[in-house]
């Protein structure tokens, strides 16, 4: 192979520079510039080292925020995972309800996230809202703004009903990927359904399933929208997750040095636990293979 | 192991039937042998699959019955028949090691460990999986996986019978060959009453001990591979089998000759009357055609010459009708004033497709 003196063909590597380092690097580079430095205006910036970090890992405020992130993230992955392959399992593998089926899943879908936030706000208000209303004509105590359990429940309920369709969508395609041979060969060797579900439906699954599992530990741990239109962080910090704990931080507080560092360890722990979800996908690819 | 009795089965995918066109499979009425092995032969869409479902229990048939052994198991459901049914594209249990595949149909149905433990090793022994036991057997070779397929259906002592729905499709060509010695090894010790559905002649004559031919929903012939060969029962059964497939031209019959283009063609085994206004074919296997300078056929004039190797087949043209020929390897073809020899043994008459039987 000739290799070519001429470096000119560095100028067609340019478009893809400029979009990458406009679009990512240059606006991250900034976080890890607040991160590192301290500033009171006038673009006046003095060197902090690492003590933000420090800072920011040592506070109660963000262990507490953190705690709540995770706790609420295994609940939803707890309870959208087994009620997504169910769902999934319940629907027609063909026939007239095939479509009418998946339109229904794919509906809460397609609701922006704020809307979703008010419809649930808005639902679940004692005065007005059709739930908040009946729990509390019925003699239910129920009140999202003043209880923590009720805050809670209100938005891992509203979680669900927003995201439980896209573990059904995705459960549903792997099972749809099955080919009727596979059911005929196990009524044939007289599995039950247990064993039919155990040893044909969950290996066929398992790959969608490691995606479901991986969106939706994104999406949960991320979350902002919901929760901000519906508890707003309250009551007190009950609800206030991560992404909720840094916006105060950066916006209601203007502390960009220590949001910096925060937003560089959240980035970070998500970026671990895709490459962690990552190395466990390619792993059973090769054992299959 | 169990007869197979089939009394009036036909089906049809329609909800209702409004003209006889719209049945998948037309009415049939067969007995099917304990311990005999059947194929089920013909193009896709002709029905063959369609009853191997029925057999299985897959599907229920719109009209008629079918026993095993006498026991009326048309409603019964597949995992109640106890057959065992190998697929056209193997079917595994991923996760499972090939030993807990091959025992999955006995642990299923409640079989002791240790009677578990001797037949699977058996059916491994048998079948030359007993290396890859300890193995995961998603990571075996197509063929090594068919293998585990029907040895899930050997494993159970007591099948009625063993469908096989086109099983050699994704098995390389020499692999093919291997399987289905053992196919019929297997056949011939333990005396299975198997039914094989396939599309490949070769594969069904060399199979079975009885050939089922079907075509567009019906069963055209059943029988021996010798019997499809010299006495094809339907013109179709004439083309289908064989390669290449037999001459079919019109005719019409004088005295005891078949007349094509005006010259005749001997028939030694005569044949019985003819139906009134039918239309009428001859049709000999170029297998028993011939070229040759001499003798008192009509002259032909050669199209062309294939050399398939072992063999030539020669087209050659009789007024409008075109022959093929089959010529042996070392034999000439004569370029000029070549005559077509029949063999007057082998010549059979079709009245509407259908063969005129013997006199």
């Amino acid at each position: 192979m000739n290799k070519w003196s001429d470096n000119r063909a560095w100028w067609l590597v340019l478009p893809v520079v400029l979009i990458v380092a406009f679009s990512a690097v240059i606006p991250l580079m900034t976080v890890v510039n607040y991160s590192f430095q301290d500033t009171f205006g006038n673009n006046e910036f003095f060197w902090e080292g690492v003590g933000w970090f420090q800072e920011v890992l040592r506070s109660e405020r963000f262990h507490s925020a953190m705690g709540r992130q995770f706790l609420f993230s295994f609940i939803i992955l707890a309870i959208e995972i087994p009620l997504g392959i169910v769902i999934a399992l319940a629907m027609p593998r063909k026939g007239f309800w095939v479509p009418f089926c998946l339109i229904l899943m794919a509906l809460p879908l397609l609701i922006p996230w704020n809307v979703v936030g008010t419809i649930w706000q808005i639902f679940g208000r004692i005065d007005i809202g059709l739930l908040g209303a009946f729990l509390d004509n019925i003699g239910v105590e129920y009140n999202y703004t003043q209880n923590t359990l009720d805050a809670w429940v209100t938005l891992v309920v509203m979680d669900v009903w927003h995201w439980t369709s896209l573990v059904v969508l995705l459960c549903y395609a792997g099972l749809q990927s099955i080919p009727d041979a596979y059911y005929q060969a196990a009524r044939i060797d007289g599995a039950s359904k247990w064993a039919t579900f155990r040893y044909i439906q969950l290996p066929k699954m398992n790959r969608v399933l490691l995606i479901a599992v991986l969106l939706r530990f994104m999406d949960s741990f991320m979350i902002y929208t919901e929760p901000f239109v519906v508890t707003g962080g309250g009551p007190g910090n009950d609800t206030t997750f991560l992404s909720i704990d840094l916006v105060q931080m950066a916006i209601g507080q203007f502390d960009l040095g220590p949001a910096a560092a925060m937003s560089l360890i959240y980035f970070l722990i998500i970026l671990l636990f895709s490459w962690v979800f990552f190395t466990i996908m390619s792993y059973l690819d090769r054992v299959e293979n | 192991m169990a007869r197979i009795e089939l009394n009036h089965l036909a089906h049809s995918y329609m909800p209702t039937i409004q003209s006889p066109e719209e049945f998948a499979l037309k009415e049939l009425n067969h007995v099917w042998e304990d311990g005999g092995a059947y194929a089920l032969l013909g193009p896709s869409g002709c029905g063959k699959t369609t009853l191997l479902n029925i057999i299985s229990g897959l599907l229920i048939p719109t009209h008629g019955e079918i026993r095993f052994d006498g026991e009326d198991v048309t409603r019964k459901a597949t995992e109640a028949r106890n057959i065992a049914q190998v697929f056209q594209f193997p079917v595994i249990y991923d996760t499972m090691s090939v030993y807990d595949n091959l025992a999955f149909p006995l642990r299923n149905r409640g079989v002791a460990a240790n009677d578990v433990d001797r037949r699977v090793r058996e059916i491994a022994e048998l079948l030359e999986l007993s290396d890859t036991l300890k193995h995961k057997a998603s990571g075996l070779t197509a063929d090594a996986k068919q293998k585990i397929s029907l040895g899930r259906g050997l494993v159970r002592a007591d099948v009625s019978a063993i469908l096989f729905d086109e099983p050699l499709t994704v098995i390389d060509p020499h692999l093919k060959w291997q399987l289905r010695s053992q196919l019929k090894h297997l056949h011939k010790r333990f005396n299975y009453t198997m039914v094989y559905v396939t599309h490949d002649q070769t594969e069904a004559l060399t199979f079975a001990d009885k050939v089922v031919v079907m075509y567009d929903g019906a069963v055209v012939q059943m029988g021996t591979p010798e019997e499809l060969f010299e006495r094809p029962k339907h013109t179709f059964v004439g083309y289908f089998i064989g390669s290449p497939g037999m001459n079919v031209v019109p005719c019409h019959i004088d005295g005891d000759k078949a007349m094509v283009a005006g010259h005749a063609f001997a028939m030694e085994q005569g044949f019985s009357k003819i139906p009134t206004g039918a239309s009428l074919e001859v049709g000999i296997r170029p297998e028993f055609l011939s070229l040759s300078r001499e003798g008192s056929g009509p002259e032909v004039s050669i199209q062309k010459v294939e050399d398939l190797g072992r063999f030539k087949v020669a087209s050659v043209r009789l007024e409008e009708h075109e022959f093929k020929v089959m010529v042996g390897e070392d034999q000439e073809v004569p370029t000029d004033g070549a005559r077509l020899i029949v063999d007057p043994t082998h010549v059979n008459l079709y009245a509407n497709s259908h063969l005129v039987e013997e006199a």
